[in-house]
């Protein structure tokens, strides 16, 4: 089960309101390689693994991608809070302002809708964890150009937090990938 | 938001941050002993923290006794603070 924590996992200042930068965060809320993704993908690969460190990990990384993606929707919600009609279609938003309105939706930076075709579990432990770590790394990528795109310091500085956490996340990943490889070696002698 | 409360919040934030990490670490590090006295330290700073910010502003987890009204519902919620 899960429990609410009624505050972010990290603090998230938006200076100006920037309609399109929202249009290019919004991939990190459920884009292909998004929090959500994220989230699901761990939390649902976690059942078939078969050492006790890589169920805890993929339980704890797993809920903190949720705590990611709350961080994510709050810049997406306060950058198009105040927005004018005219400036959510001149950045190319008159689409969704159309479906939502100011709503937040799981799509992409190109309003393609999230799909569970974006994660995999292949219920190989080995496969997994090193997908696993791929999408660490796509994380990372794409917070590092979402970096370049912005001007607002306060996003910025929530951007660096969760790109961050994407590098230490990889690192333990390959961690409990070490394990699962020494747990495969154990029972082949045993 | 005012100040005190922010400040406290932030304090709470780091100390909770430094938990997370530090669980991630013991995940895969189980017999690191060091990191692990360091981390009991850290969820005992971190509960009393707790316990003064939710006297003063009300519950952060539901599982708090509240005032009168129910006070779980009293904003701002986490996306609309403004630090
Ligand atoms: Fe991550």
């Amino acid at each position: 089960m899960w429990i609410y924590e009624k505050k972010l996992q990290y603090p998230v200042r938006v200076y100006k309101p920037d309609v399109r930068m929202a249009k290019y965060l919004i991939t990190q809320y459920g884009g292909p390689d998004g929090e959500l993704s994220a989230a699901l993908r761990y939390l649902n690969q976690r059942y078939t693994m078969p050492t006790a460190m890589a169920k805890g990990l993929l339980t704890d990384i797993g809920t903190e991608e949720l705590a990611h993606l709350e961080i994510i929707a709050t810049m997406v919600y306060k950058l198009l809070k105040n927005a004018s009609l005219e400036e959510i279609k001149q950045a190319g938003l008159g689409g969704h302002y159309a479906q939502h309105d100011r709503a937040l939706f799981y799509t992409d930076a190109n309003g393609v809708p999230w799909t569970a075709a974006y994660i995999q579990a292949t219920g190989d432990p080995v496969t997994d964890l090193h997908e696993d770590m791929a999408a660490e790394q796509k994380a990372r990528s794409t917070y590092e150009w979402l970096i370049n795109l912005s001007d607002d310091p306060g996003v910025i500085d929530a951007l660096r937090f969760l790109r961050e956490r994407e590098v230490v996340h990889y690192q333990r990943f390959g961690e409990a990938l070490r394990n699962v490889y020494e747990f495969k070696e154990s029972k082949r002698f045993y | 938001m005012d100040r005190r409360k922010a400040q406290m919040l932030e304090e709470l934030q780091a100390l909770q941050f430094a938990i997370v990490d530090l669980h991630l670490y013991l995940d895969t590090h189980p017999c690191d002993k060091r990191a692990l006295e360091h981390y009991n330290a850290l969820v005992c700073k971190m509960k009393e923290v707790k316990e003064r910010y939710e006297q003063f502003y009300g519950p952060i987890t539901p599982d708090q006794p509240s005032k009168f009204p129910w006070q779980w519902i009293e904003g701002p919620w986490p996306w609309e603070m403004i630090y």
